[in-house]
């Protein structure tokens, strides 16, 4: 067993057993930091600046003309380490939407566990059609474990449009429609 | 088609290393049985389907010793060792057939300059749209562009449009873009089925697959040029765009719908089945299966599903079930229509059940049309089971007369009926209602289930494990690829506390156990254990049904025993 050592405990000297120098420094401390900026926000009425390629929750987004990007290819679902994302693919029915037809494939459900995901951001790094982003939205709450399951309407609400810069399937569309070739 | 006639072998040299491989193979073939890392890529190649030789992707440098042409002496380098030489070009390795001493580069900057040439050419007008391409992850080309592609294009042009979505008949669809003309879907409606409806229309980088004029993809074996098709180009229709295949999880397991017994494998996810595709077994179905067979799943989502044990229609537990059940058993009178559909496991614990309560037995027989490929005319899976385990020593028939004649006579009290409708197999309903009590074990609702008194419903074969004796008599395995219904214990667990009596506890807990004492009672069985039975399965004497009569005419790995023996 080890040895316990006893400290000697020096006694108090005569001021400090008045305890009015320490008061006054704790107040010093007090009154001076009054007149300092102030570090902390009034959250949730105030909100920080959310640096750009921060990792919030994950979103779908739309392409400027308002097509949902996602084309249900799983390989977030393959890729998100805590199993968080759950998609069920379906076909795009051409005769009820012939604009959307040549896509072929869209996600039916898209749901993403929101106390599952870690924020790792391997879903929007995998995402081939640039789809899925990580945006600055951190803060969630919800009564119940099912409300924190996000269904592909509430993505899209969240993710909001984004700029594209290939609009490829804008592309094949058009050279199916002359016949002419594409890219 | 490359089969080997003898068990001679030759001596190559791959990549200035010898191997021993059999005599008769192609080089692609005679790579394969080195192993993966010598793998020569390759699409229009397919080891049952004649050779085209058109896809280029299978180029390897070739060369032979040099012989000095007077002489015939081998000619020599300066170190002594035979001068090799060398094909100025690369050759293709699927018309390739080796020879002794031949050398194969595999790996040479030639054959890999050419391999990467190959596919750059390959990729100009394919539109690469893998994230929503149903082969993605199974793709010949997504791999062998990981490996031999640039990463990105040189083409500058525009990429060719061809029809995306065009229906080739009921079950297939086709994606002419993706289409990299390897013809293996060509040959195979010439060579197996004999059913020419697909060509190439049009020339070059406009050649187009395509159904002929007025003519559709519809036979029954349509959906294995999906399995062939190297690329996405032909899809499943019921398959297309339901899940990815990387997702699926893959069990061996064998198909129920005819006793060809074709090896399948079940691809499921979290307890659903996605669809279930052949398994290369050369002594059965080599690489085929028929499309009827790919849709035999569905039947356990079906709405007619048994899922509880009932007593006089009401649910109750299995204790009670099988309490009452050996309690009108051991009334005696007892009648037993066994079934072709059950595994051997079952076959052999039902056996056991009929010799102990001195059971009257039969079975029926379910006869169809053969296709003269992989649907033979016995349409249950195991009828040979049945012989092997002395349940039967003849042919059954196709209507039970001597049940109904026990039963006509008040001899028969209680019937046990394994999966069989009484009323389609020509039962009238009426006597059943006067006066038997029937015992239905089965997986679906028929009007047997309605009238039977104690209802065990059983397992998919799906859902269970087993073995099942084919038209040749090979024992083969299937898996469990899916849980049951929540609640239903396996079939050779009821059937066995049938057996031993209600309360006392399962003799085995595994289905290894219950094989030991199949190996014990059975002659034929004689040194099979579960873990013996390979996933190719293992042949079973067959001298002794040798006079039987068997329904089967000749079929793709069948010959009746009158033909067998005429040649």
């Amino acid at each position: 067993m080890a040895k316990t050592k006893v400290m000697e405990r020096k006694p108090l000297t005569f001021s400090e057993k008045t305890f009015i120098p320490q008061i006054a420094s704790g107040l010093a401390t007090t009154f001076g930091n009054m007149f300092k900026k102030t570090v902390t926000l009034q959250y949730p009425e105030e909100r920080p600046v959310i640096p750009e390629n921060y990792r919030g929750i994950p979103t779908l987004v739309k392409d400027p003309k308002g097509r949902v990007k996602c084309v249900s290819c799983q390989l977030c679902e393959f890729v998100c380490p805590p199993k968080a994302i759950r998609i069920n693919p379906s076909e795009i029915d051409g005769e009820e939407d012939p604009e959307r037809a040549h896509i072929e494939k869209e996600p039916a459900t898209f749901d993403i566990n929101m106390l599952r995901c870690i924020y790792c951001g391997l879903c929007q790094e995998v995402c081939p059609e640039e789809a899925i982003f990580l945006q600055d939205d951190f803060s969630l709450s919800g009564y119940t474990r099912e409300e924190m399951v996000y269904g592909k309407d509430k993505l899209l609400e969240l993710g909001g449009t984004l700029p594209d810069r290939h609009f490829k399937w804008d592309k094949k569309k058009l050279a199916e429609e002359s016949n002419s070739g594409h890219h | 088609m490359i089969q080997i006639q003898t068990e001679e072998t030759v001596t190559i040299s791959v990549d200035g290393k010898s191997i021993n491989v059999p005599k008769g193979l192609n080089v692609i073939e005679a790579m394969n049985s080195v192993g993966k890392e010598k793998e020569v890529p390759h699409y229009c190649y397919h080891p049952k389907l004649s050779i085209a030789g058109n896809c280029r992707m299978c180029l390897v440098e070739i060369g032979t010793p040099m012989r000095n042409r007077e002489t015939g002496e081998a000619i020599l380098d300066e170190e002594g060792a035979p001068k090799i030489g060398w094909i100025p070009k690369p050759v293709i390795g699927c018309s390739t057939i080796i020879s002794e001493g031949m050398h194969v580069r595999t790996k040479s900057p030639t054959v890999l300059e050419s391999r990467n040439g190959v596919t750059e050419f390959l990729l100009i007008n394919h539109p690469l749209d893998c994230p929503i391409c149903d082969q993605a992850g199974e793709c010949r080309l997504q791999e062998f562009s990981a490996e031999h592609g640039r990463g990105y294009s040189r083409f500058i042009e525009d990429k060719n449009v061809k029809p995306k979505r065009t229906r080739l008949g009921p079950r297939v669809t086709l994606d002419d873009e993706r289409c990299i003309l390897c013809s293996r879907c060509i040959r195979f409606g010439q060579e197996i089925v004999k059913d020419d409806v697909l060509g190439f229309v049009d020339r070059g980088s406009y050649s187009t697959l395509t159904c002929f004029p007025g003519k559709e993809l519809s036979n029954n074996y349509s959906l294995n040029t999906v399995d062939i098709c190297p690329v996405g180009a032909l899809t499943s229709t019921d398959f297309r765009f339901k899940m990815r295949v990387w997702f699926l999880k893959r069990t061996h397991s064998v198909c129920t719908e005819s006793s060809v017994g074709s090896n399948t494998e079940i691809w499921s996810r979290e307890g659903k089945i996605y669809r279930i595709t052949p398994r290369r077994n050369d002594a059965v179905n080599d690489t085929w299966m028929t499309d009827s067979g790919r849709g035999l799943y569905k039947s356990i989502e079906s709405e007619d599903r048994l899922k509880a044990y009932t007593m006089d229609g009401l649910t109750t537990d299995i204790d009670s079930a099988i309490q009452s059940a050996r309690a009108l058993i051991d009334l005696g009178g007892v009648g037993v229509l066994g079934s072709a559909f059950s595994s051997v496991e079952e076959q052999f614990l039902l056996k056991n059940i009929v010799d102990h309560t001195k059971a009257q037995f039969e079975m029926v027989q379910h006869l169809g049309d053969g296709d003269g490929l992989l649907v033979s005319e016995d349409r249950t899976p195991n009828l040979r089971g049945a012989l092997v385990n002395e349940l039967l020593n003849t042919l059954p028939t196709k209507c039970p007369n001597l049940l109904i004649k026990g039963i006509e006579d008040g001899v028969i009290k209680t019937l046990l009926v394994f999966n069989e409708d009484l009323s389609e197999i020509g039962v009238p309903l009426e006597l059943l209602k006067k006066s038997v009590n029937i015992i239905y074990f089965g997986s679906l609702r028929n009007n047997t289930s309605d009238q039977a008194k104690i209802v065990f419903p059983t397992l998919s074969v799906f859902e269970k494990e087993g073995t099942f004796v084919n038209q040749n008599f090979i024992l083969q395995k299937f898996n469990k690829a899916v849980p049951g219904p929540a609640g239903l214990v396996s079939d050779i667990e009821v059937l066995n506390r049938l057996l031993l009596g209600a309360n006392d506890q399962p003799g085995f807990t595994h289905i290894a156990d219950l094989w030991t004492k199949i190996a014990e009672s059975n002659e034929l069985l004689k040194g099979i254990s579960w873990e013996k039975i390979t996933s190719e399965g293992l042949m079973l004497k067959q001298e002794k049904f040798g006079a039987l009569n068997f329904p089967e005419t000749k079929n793709l790995k069948y010959k009746p025993v009158a033909e067998l023996q005429a040649t």
